[in-house]
């Protein structure tokens, strides 16, 4: 048996001695991981029956760099979701964890920067406003045994509120090149972002899939109790959990700063609602334990897509949002009619 | 008493006391397994089983006494791989993660890692494959585990005890939730299990399952051991005495009234079914009447008095209430055609902790408390005072939150509630659960005076002194009414015929 090979859990090879029925319960999970694909397909012939440039090469990539830092917001929702937890102020890291680095390192005159620090330092302290302010959500989470949903609440608006503050409600500008650069470089003729957003989510599918690291928070979210009982650390967990998210959204965060090269107050607001949708689109529960990487992939390739046949086909700026919210709606619905069961 | 420390003996426990407060859970007891056997332990609620339990496999530590296995020492409380090599249990509760499959069940915190530190799920999958294979257990391991039925469920959680070397398994009431053909596969694998080396603890209500499968039973009462004998040497009756504890005889009950044949009919159910939950139950109560449903947890006694006050809609049959036939499952209809409900556990569905008691009192006869809807504040406060008067519920005013009432008032509010629209019919279920011994007399005597009044009364309970008054006594095994006991009944035959045995066989 080739047990060092890391045997994919979709390979198609048969099932060991034994069992008398076909697994249709993994043929059906394997189905619900790829549910939203035949919606992409037809997302895709609509859109370039739309507009003959939808399937072109910048196009795609255009959708793709568009999404690739609320996807990121999505990954890190996705992994605090699966632990059966919440996390609504990752929309407010977004925004504050690249505003505290520009903060820090622009320099004086321009907008409301100290210039305390060179531009070296501005990555470090993006990832370290992002992690802490995971430590802040699991402290009150995981140590005090608070209600996720309310805390991270508190959080969204007290996050969003220092970075109105440090910003005096002004965007800022002349960031650091170290800054501006993850956001803006191409590699290989493909910008950077897609790349990192594109890894980010591999590595996301080889952790949840294939570490016991990953399987233990779909343990912890599917029943607490079971996993104490086998064994695992579940709080820890919950705060590696917790931090690994935050930061996700710190590095979403940069590479958005780095495609505008600016840090406006308001970055990231509202995100936190299309983040939500995609995952659950994506077959995430909300009840936790239950969900994939891939599928929250899926989720928000989708909405976004739909945004960029709507823009194609010239549908007016004003009516974006509507429609937006009606697309979520209907994405649910769609979801809800071909997963079967009530939506959780 | 055998007390002393037995060499050959699988697990043992030593005279283990445990109190919660002020609440003994168990005072002295022990109890010995030797290898290779099934050992029964039986006792009514509150005996001190689960306690029991949970100091033998590690989950509790007792106030006094001690815990062997094969003669040494148990673990200490934290070292939980050294308790799973030793004891195993199979909980009421499931420990499955319904997500993930059941191999992953098997092997979780524990997984085979592949060269690259990464999960190899091939061999996680063979190795679960063959493990259920050793067990005879035969479930795809593919499966997302939610996907197994409860028998299925059971085994697999067995295997996985196994698997970590245990060879000691206690298995928590296995039978309740399993059907006649499952429960006998179930004893084919036990029996199986212990040619192979595997020792048992059973615990479980039915007794003629404990003849079918057991070597040796203990018995607890009142958080004391009261006996351990072999099976084959313990006539039925005799076990069903320890059990009960030799009752003193009938209560000094002073007889009920007969009830008039031709006092209206109250409550009229026709072949009521449900599934595998009840079937086949016709019951006719007349004013004034009071009938008692006897029977275990998942006898469907429970069930069935849902179903007639209107909780639950029946598969089959009609209720009548007083000529009227109320929408079934329609809890606002049932009211309307008559039916006063006190539900099974008032901190679930009988009470709104953080809401006054007038609020819960009243929540019934919204329609007294003010015209269109609107709540006279006045009124509900004065409708409650009668009723705190009326039930002799102890508190300073209706205003005072319910939850801070001791249990035996709050079951009186509760009660108060069914009361309020003046019901034709009064369904009780568990209705002196989790209260003190006065409160319980006081709501019991209450009963009869409501039925004095014309009320036709339905107890479904398993307490005997909640079916002691009832006129007659419809005793439910495994979803059917199999005994019919009039009043003045003894205690042994209303245990036996609960626990499904013939005495007289």
């Amino acid at each position: 048996m080739p047990e060092t090979t890391a045997a994919p859990a979709e390979t198609g090879s048969p099932a060991p001695k034994g069992p008398r029925r076909p697994p249709a319960g993994l043929r059906l999970a394997r189905l619900r991981d790829l549910a939203l694909v035949p919606a992409i397909i037809a997302i895709a012939i609509v859109g370039q029956i739309v507009h003959p440039i939808f399937l072109q090469a910048d196009n795609v990539i255009n959708i793709l760099q568009t999404m690739s830092e609320i996807s990121l917001l999505v990954l890190a929702q996705t992994l605090v979701l699966i632990v059966g937890k919440m996390d609504l102020s990752l929309e407010s890291t977004f925004g504050l964890a690249p505003g505290v680095a520009a903060w820090l390192t622009v320099a004086v005159g321009t907008g409301s920067g100290l210039g305390l620090l060179s531009g070296f330092w501005a990555i470090p302290i993006t990832l370290a406003v992002g992690a802490l302010v995971g430590v802040v959500n699991a402290l009150f989470i995981v140590r005090f045994g608070l209600n996720g949903f309310i805390v991270t609440l508190g959080m969204l608006i007290v996050l969003r509120g220092l970075l109105t503050g440090i910003s005096g409600g002004q965007t800022f500008f002349n960031l650091p090149e170290s800054m501006t650069y993850l956001g803006s470089a191409m590699w290989l003729g493909v910008p950077a972002s897609i790349w990192i957003c594109l890894l980010l989510f591999a590595v996301g599918v080889l952790v949840m899939g294939f570490t016991g690291f990953g399987r233990s928070l779909y343990a912890i979210g599917g029943n607490v109790d079971a996993a104490k009982a086998a064994g695992i650390r579940t709080d820890r967990v919950l705060w590696i959990t917790l931090i690994a998210a935050s930061v996700l959204a710190a590095v979403g965060g940069l590479l958005l700063t780095g495609r505008l090269a600016s840090v406006a107050a308001a970055q990231g607001d509202g995100a936190i609602f299309t983040v939500f949708a995609a995952a659950v689109i994506g077959g995430v529960s909300l009840n936790g334990g239950k969900g994939t990487v891939f599928g929250a992939f899926t989720g928000i390739l989708l909405l976004y897509m739909i945004q960029n046949v709507l823009t194609l086909a010239g549908v007016p700026a004003q009516w974006i949002e509507a429609l937006n919210g009606a697309i979520i709606l209907t994405a649910l619905a769609l979801s809800r009619l071909t997963g079967g069961k009530t939506q959780e | 008493m055998d007390a002393s420390v037995s060499p050959s003996a699988v697990a043992e426990a030593v005279r283990i006391t445990k109190k919660y407060g002020e609440t003994v859970a168990l005072d002295g007891a022990h109890i010995t397994i030797t290898p290779g056997e099934a050992h029964a332990l039986v006792g009514r609620n509150g005996a001190g089983k689960s306690t029991l339990v949970s100091i033998l496999t590690g989950l509790q530590e007792p106030d006094e006494g001690e815990v062997r296995f094969a003669g040494r020492p148990a673990p200490r409380l934290s070292d939980r791989s050294a308790w799973r090599e030793r004891v195993a249990c199979v909980y009421q509760k499931s420990t499955i993660i319904p997500e993930l499959t059941v191999a992953e069940n098997l092997y979780l915190n524990r997984h085979d890692h592949n060269g690259l530190r990464l999960v190899s799920w091939k061999s996680v999958w063979r190795k679960a494959a063959d493990l259920l294979e050793a067990w005879s257990v035969d479930v795809d391991v593919r499966l997302p585990a939610k996907e197994l039925n409860v028998e299925q469920r059971q085994f697999v959680e067995i295997a996985r005890a196994l698997s970590f070397g245990a060879r000691f398994i206690i298995l928590d009431e296995p039978t309740a939730q399993l059907d006649g053909a499952a429960i006998s596969r179930l004893f084919d694998r036990m029996r199986a299990m212990r040619e192979q080396g595997v020792t048992f603890l059973f615990i479980s209500h039915h007794l003629q399952e404990i003849y079918e499968i057991c070597d040796t039973v203990t018995v607890y009462r009142d958080a004391r051991h009261i006996l351990t004998a072999p099976v084959a040497e313990l006539p039925q009756g005799d076990l069903v005495a320890a059990m009960t504890g030799e009752a003193a005889g009938l209560s000094d009950r002073h007889a009920r009234p007969p009830v008039s044949a031709q006092a209206p009919v109250v409550l009229d159910a026709r072949g009521l079914a449900d599934g595998e939950v009840y079937a086949g139950v016709d019951l006719r109560v007349r004013a004034g009447e009071i009938v008692g449903l006897a029977g275990l947890g998942g006898s469907g006694k429970t069930e069935l008095a849902e179903t007639l006050a209107g909780l639950r809609a029946p598969r089959e049959g009609t209720v009548e209430v007083g000529g009227r036939r109320p929408r079934a499952g329609s809890v606002p209809d049932s009211l309307a055609a008559g039916v006063g409900l006190v539900p099974r556990d008032r901190h679930h569905q009988g009470l709104i902790p953080l809401m006054s008691i007038a609020d819960n009192a009243t929540m019934t006869v919204p329609e007294r408390l003010g015209a269109a809807g609107l709540v006279s504040g006045r009124r509900r406060d004065g409708l409650a005072r009668e009723m705190i008067t009326n039930l002799a519920i102890k508190t300073p005013g209706p205003e005072l939150p319910v939850n801070g009432l001791s249990g035996g008032n709050q079951q009186k509010v509760v009660m108060a509630r069914a009361l309020a629209s003046d019901p034709r019919l009064l369904v009780l279920i568990t209705p002196t659960a989790g209260v003190d011994v006065r409160s319980k007399e006081f709501l019991l005597a209450k009963v009869e005076e409501i039925a004095g009044k014309g009320t036709g009364v339905v107890i479904a309970s398993d307490e005997l002194d909640d079916l002691r008054l009832c006129d007659r006594v419809l005793v439910m095994f495994h979803g059917r009414v199999t005994t019919e006991l009039a009043a003045g009944w003894h205690d042994h035959d209303m245990v036996a015929a609960m626990e499904g045995v013939d005495l007289d066989a």
